[in-house]
């Protein structure tokens, strides 16, 4: 594959990057999408709607996040000093509210009043229940049954905040399956709904839309780390679920060639187990959910079911931007298992008294393999995505069933 | 010529003056025999297209009796191999009733469409319907005219004038008229909804057009059947599967026979 000139310019016209995205999707959705499409580029090139959405991430969202040096992890791994970039500290504790605000007043601008979204560790979820709180929509959050058991304060805090959750028994009963089920909705709502995707995936225009209102993570990043550090960074870490905080840290960073960029998937029990989540270390290209990308399959075509402890990684697929990343080799992306995440989960917690969501302390894993290993003035910055309050009982779980 | 059993089947239905009845079962559901016993029956009780839905794990536009009978399916060892096996056995003995496949992308991308296509047509298979292929997605349209089949395109309420001489311009075989904005085997379109919308959509198109989704009694398929060419029932068909099965053992006869006799009822609103 030859290089492009920029890694940024991405999608084509009809969403796709290289081989990776485009819109398949049933033609009852079609002309949806199109609309969307059209009323995304109108709300992104008008000004009043540009300040209206940095108001509210100022003083709703809580944004800038800071750029935090973890002074103490940084010492006890004994390497590159590593920075966090706080999405923890967002309103509703995790980056996906970056995403919601945004795509929130586009469903206003675009005149819906009923709003539907997919959830796998409910994160998401809950930031689309607080944005329609805000603006008094109606919600539908479909959410796995299994998702439901093992992140129940969330499930608490969407109901609280008025919206309806809808378990989800199809398939495996996780987030895959609830994005089918929010597409059934949709199919079957299109005049007054609008579905709010919580990451990069789905048909074009979402992975760029998502993109786009994620970006502000990467650029506060940049911004911040040349204040301080006087440099672009030499690493970047985030995890991966569907792609959408490790795009909106990376994307405007991938024309700087000196920074190093490493995305972490899921490898659950292990890949060699089967059970993981790493859908471009072990999947193959094909097509769910509105787009081409690499996902977990059998030789048939058929999906199978992905396996983290961490609800919001847990999904077969991944964002189409980064299986054209990886093809082009911009970005590296590696694995981290369970057994990995939650000792890491319990480093960072102990080392900075951040209690990191399970999904971030992929990264944080990763970073504790690699730091060692790098000089002291290498600078590090991983994507603190969310926090950890939700998982609280998952890693007790865990930790109680590998102690007996 | 392409797809001539298609056009020669909708050929003989305007000669004898009446709607079409096409059946939608899912390969392999809920066993391959079973499965294979009702296809064969199929003509004969009164089908005069069949569509053959091919197992997807993740069947995005289709409703619990779909989703259902594809888990089935899969869980019973179906697999793309095995949906092109039982169209040639079907074309054993019949050479005439058109086979139209219909179902997801992934399981032809992995496959990989040009064998696919080649595949498809020398087992007997006469067009191709892929939910989540809108005639944006172009990749399919040469591998499927360079075998022979028709591509058949779904249209919508929510497809207008403008977006139709596009969805119409690819199209072969027949227009398939989504009636509702849903997914499978859930509402009914009011017949006087679903009237205005044929017309609608024949001022684009001089192919036969058949209208599907929430058609499910011989009295709703009667009343479409006055103004399109052809109906096409699934959900209710495979919704007999589901209720015959005696726990989760073999379902042979009762299966095969409730929906036969489905198809039977059907057939007969349609002539009369
Ligand atoms: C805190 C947190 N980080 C990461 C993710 C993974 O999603 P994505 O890859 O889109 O950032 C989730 C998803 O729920 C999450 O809640």
């Amino acid at each position: 594959m030859t290089k492009p000139n920029t890694y940024q310019r991405g999608p084509d016209s009809d969403g796709h990057f290289g081989l990776y995205g485009g819109r398949y999707v049933a033609e009852t959705l079609m002309p949806l999408i199109l609309d969307v499409e059209r009323a995304y580029d109108e709300a992104r090139n008008d000004p009043a709607f540009r300040a209206e959405l940095n108001s509210y991430l100022t003083s709703y969202v809580g944004r800038p996040t800071p750029l935090y040096f973890a002074e103490r992890l940084t010492e006890q791994l004994g390497g590159a000093r590593i920075y966090f970039k706080r999405e923890d500290l967002n309103h509703t504790g995790a980056h996906k509210i970056n995403n919601c605000m945004g795509q929130i007043l586009l469903a206003k601008r675009m005149g819906k009043r009923r709003i539907i979204a997919e959830t796998g560790a409910g994160q998401h979820g809950v930031a689309t229940a607080t944005v329609c709180a805000l603006f008094g929509l109606e919600c539908v959050v479909y959410m796995g049954e299994i998702d439901i058991e093992r992140q129940a304060p969330n499930v608490c805090r969407m109901k609280m905040l008025g919206a309806e959750v809808r378990p989800v028994t199809s398939g495996s009963g996780t987030l895959k399956d609830a994005m089918n089920d929010a597409l059934r909705d949709w199919v079957a709502t299109v005049e007054d709904t609008y579905y709010l995707i919580g990451t990069v995936a789905g048909p074009h225009p979402y992975p760029t839309m998502v993109r786009d209102y994620q970006s502000v993570i990467g650029d506060e990043t940049k911004a911040q780390i040349n204040e301080i550090e006087g440099r672009n960074p030499d690493t970047l870490l985030a995890c991966i679920g569907g792609g959408s905080n490790a795009i909106g840290m990376f994307h405007p960073f991938l024309d700087d060639e000196e920074v190093r960029i490493i995305a972490v998937e899921a490898s659950g029990e292990g890949i060699e187990t089967g059970k993981h989540a790493a859908s471009l270390t072990a999947g193959e290209p094909g097509v769910l959910h509105g787009n081409r990308t690499y996902l977990l399959q059998d030789d048939d075509g058929q999906i199978t079911e992905a396996h983290s402890i961490s609800a919001g990684l847990d999904y077969p697929g991944i964002g189409p931007e980064h299986a054209w990343l990886h093809d082009l080799g911009r970005v590296e992306y590696v694995s981290i298992r369970d057994d990995e995440a939650v000792d890491a989960f319990q480093l960072c917690t102990e080392a900075e008294g951040i209690i990191p969501a399970l999904e971030s302390a992929h990264a944080v894993a990763h970073a504790a393999k690699i730091a060692p290993g790098l000089a002291p003035d290498h600078l590090m910055v991983i994507n603190m995505s969310g926090r950890g309050d939700k998982d609280l009982e998952s890693v007790g779980a865990y930790l109680k069933a590998r102690e007996s | 010529m392409s797809g001539s059993r298609i056009s020669a089947r909708f050929d003989r239905l305007k000669s004898e003056n009446r709607p079409g009845l096409v059946t939608f079962i899912t390969a392999g559901d809920p066993d391959r025999g079973t499965s294979q016993s009702i296809l064969d029956a199929l003509p004969e009780a009164g089908a005069d297209l069949i569509e053959l839905g091919m197992p997807f794990s993740d069947p995005m536009a289709d409703g619990p009796a779909i989703q259902a009978a594809s888990l089935r399916a899969l869980k019973n060892g179906a697999n793309m191999k095995q949906t092109l096996e039982m169209v040639a056995s079907f074309r054993n003995n019949d050479g005439q009733t058109p086979v139209i496949l219909m179902g997801y992308y992934n399981p032809i991308y992995a496959y990989g469409p040009e064998k696919f296509m080649a595949d498809a047509k020398s087992a007997g298979v006469d067009g191709l319907i892929v939910v989540d292929l809108p005639p944006e997605e172009t990749e399919l349209q040469k591998p499927v005219k360079a075998a022979g089949l028709d591509f058949i395109y779904l249209t919508a309420p929510t497809t207008g004038d403008d977006r139709l001489p596009h969805v119409v311009e690819h199209a072969g075989g027949f227009i398939y008229y989504v009636s509702i904005t849903g997914i499978t085997g859930t509402k009914s379109a009011s017949a006087g909804a679903v009237e205005t919308a044929v017309e609608r959509i024949r001022r684009h198109t001089s192919l036969p057009i058949a209208v599907g989704f929430g058609i499910k009694t011989p009295a709703q398929a009667a009343e479409i059947g006055r103004f399109a060419d052809a109906v096409v029932v699934g959900s209710a068909l495979v919704s007999q599967i589901e209720e015959n099965l005696n726990g989760d053992g073999p379902a042979a006869g009762a299966c095969r026979d409730a929906v036969l006799g489905l198809v039977r009822d059907l057939a007969g609103g349609l002539k009369s």
